[in-house]
């Protein structure tokens, strides 16, 4: 079975993708590796090996979950399906 | 065949219980056998390389720093490079300075491991003159180190140090967690292990501080990233915008350096660690897991590790750092498929097929055990073999 997204945790709303690129409209599959289940998704961007689509919808202030835990906050809104990354998401820290 | 977090520490492998190692005059253990050049200072580099050039197998440690340091950065400088000619993976230690006082004070600190070690002071005699004596005295001590053989030694006489670099998500998905199911596997070995970079356990650090052994440790633990963080607080002009997360981290689709943490912290699987160390500070509470006091730069971090006295080295990497260390020898992984592709002379262990699921997270760490088996018994690691010999040392403040 092919995996194109892997998800840590299920509290996750996020996934990373695990094959070369993601295209826009894509049908995903996600493997949930907490638990080993599977779930799927559509995306909206070319998102490419490495970097994240959002898993939901999230607004501004929102807290990006990975691995469980707070990675950062949201400060642009996402679709879900949407390419995750520093345009749209900044630290709570630095 | 899949494999969960939970399902992660069981092997499929028998695990070897001891490794080809040079065993040294105070008990300790080395993965090689190198005779080192060890200038005390900057200026002494010249006349160390000038040494290393002549006589063949030995091998010259240049570096920055050595004068005019004082207080705790001079501590960390004579700790660091005590510590180096220390290391088991070296047999026997020539230092040249350019003052007789210093050198002697690192001779001395070196010779209480019982290696042959001789210091040279190059003041009155100038860089011919010392590189003649210290030459003839590096001539015995390779001609010597090179009878010496590998024999057996236990598991527990390794010593392995961790750090990660130019990381991306896959390091948080599947090369970290290798090394973490390695770390599982050999703890109950008697195995000393040591991780480190303090400002890239940012965002994770109060999950860190859970994993102390005692709350002594987990205390201790909490001053120590406390103390480094006000550091980057109070000289950060901005975000730290392609410093934490790098430019190669942020291509590699990490976003922030909670991310970058809670990635790296998988480093450790389940281990708790005992104790947390100053940066090259030897352990001294036993075998099990410790926390250093380190820069997240991959040559300083690696450094101050080898001077702690660490002999084999696990990089787990993203997109592709390539460092390596004069002494302690750097077992590359990756679990990325595109850098396996575009730099495999750099990768010494492939764990890519994670992410395909088509090898699951205890086949990986099998499979690094055994590499790191193979570079313990003398296989030269990717590092080693492209002349990767960075050592730099940490400097904590101006000199005087």
């Amino acid at each position: 079975m092919a995996t194109d997204i892997i998800i840590h945790d299920k509290k996750d709303n996020v996934g990373v993708v695990v094959i070369e690129k993601i295209t826009p409209k894509q049908d995903c599959a996600c493997w949930i590796m907490e638990d080993d289940s599977s779930t799927n998704i559509q995306s909206v961007d070319e998102i490419p090996l490495g970097h994240k689509i959002a898993m939901v919808d999230l607004n501004e202030g929102d807290t990006i979950l990975k691995y469980g835990h707070d990675i950062g906050k949201v400060v642009k809104s996402i679709k879900k399906g949407e390419h995750v990354h520093v345009h749209n998401v900044k630290t709570k820290k630095w | 065949m899949f494999t969960t977090l939970k399902q992660r520490s069981g092997s499929i492998m028998e695990i070897p219980k001891s490794f080809l190692g040079y065993k040294r005059e105070n008990g300790r253990a080395g993965t090689r056998n190198h005779v080192i050049i060890l200038p005390v200072d900057d200026i002494s580099n010249a006349c160390a390389e000038a040494v290393a050039n002549n006589i063949k197998g030995t091998i010259a440690l240049p570096h920055s720093y050595g004068r005019l340091q004082f207080g705790a950065d001079l501590e960390l400088h004579f700790r660091t490079m005590i510590g180096t000619g220390c290391n088991p993976n070296v047999a026997a230690v020539i230092v040249i300075g350019i003052e007789p006082k210093w050198t002697k004070k690192i001779v001395d600190g070196i010779a209480k491991t019982g290696k042959p070690v001789e210091g040279f002071h190059i003041e009155r005699t100038g860089d011919i003159g010392t590189t003649m004596k210290a030459s003839k005295k590096a001539q015995e001590f390779v001609m010597w180190a090179s009878e010496k053989q590998r024999e057996e030694c236990p598991m527990s006489d390794l010593w392995i140090s961790v750090k990660c670099g130019e990381s991306d998500t896959t390091s948080g998905l599947a090369a970290n967690p290798t090394v973490g199911n390695l770390m599982d596997k050999l703890e109950p070995l008697g195995v000393h292990l040591c991780f480190g970079e303090t400002s890239e356990l940012t965002g994770a650090e109060q999950v860190c501080a859970t994993r102390g052994a005692t709350k002594e440790a987990s205390d201790k633990f909490m001053n120590t990233w406390s103390s480094y963080n006000d550091f980057i607080l109070k000289e950060a002009t901005d975000d730290l915008s392609e410093s934490q997360p790098t430019a190669g981290n942020i291509a590699g689709g990490l976003t922030t350096i909670e991310e970058k943490a809670f990635g790296n912290f998988q480093k450790i699987g389940n281990c708790k660690f005992i104790d947390v160390l100053e940066p090259a500070e030897e352990p001294t509470k036993g075998k099990g897991l410790y926390f250093m006091d380190t820069s997240s730069a991959a040559a300083e971090c690696v450094t101050l590790q080898a001077a702690a006295g660490f002999n084999i080295h696990l990089f787990p990497t993203g997109q592709g750092n390539i460092v390596g260390n004069p002494i302690e020898p750097v077992v590359k992984l990756t679990a990325n498929p595109l850098t396996v592709k575009g730099m495999g002379e750099h990768i010494d262990c492939d764990v890519s097929k994670i992410l395909s699921r088509e090898m699951n997270l205890s086949e990986a760490g099998d499979e690094l055990i055994k590499t790191t088996l193979r570079v313990a018994n003398g296989r030269l690691t990717c590092a080693e073999a492209l002349g990767h010999k960075e050592f730099v040392m940490t400097k904590l403040y101006r000199s005087a």
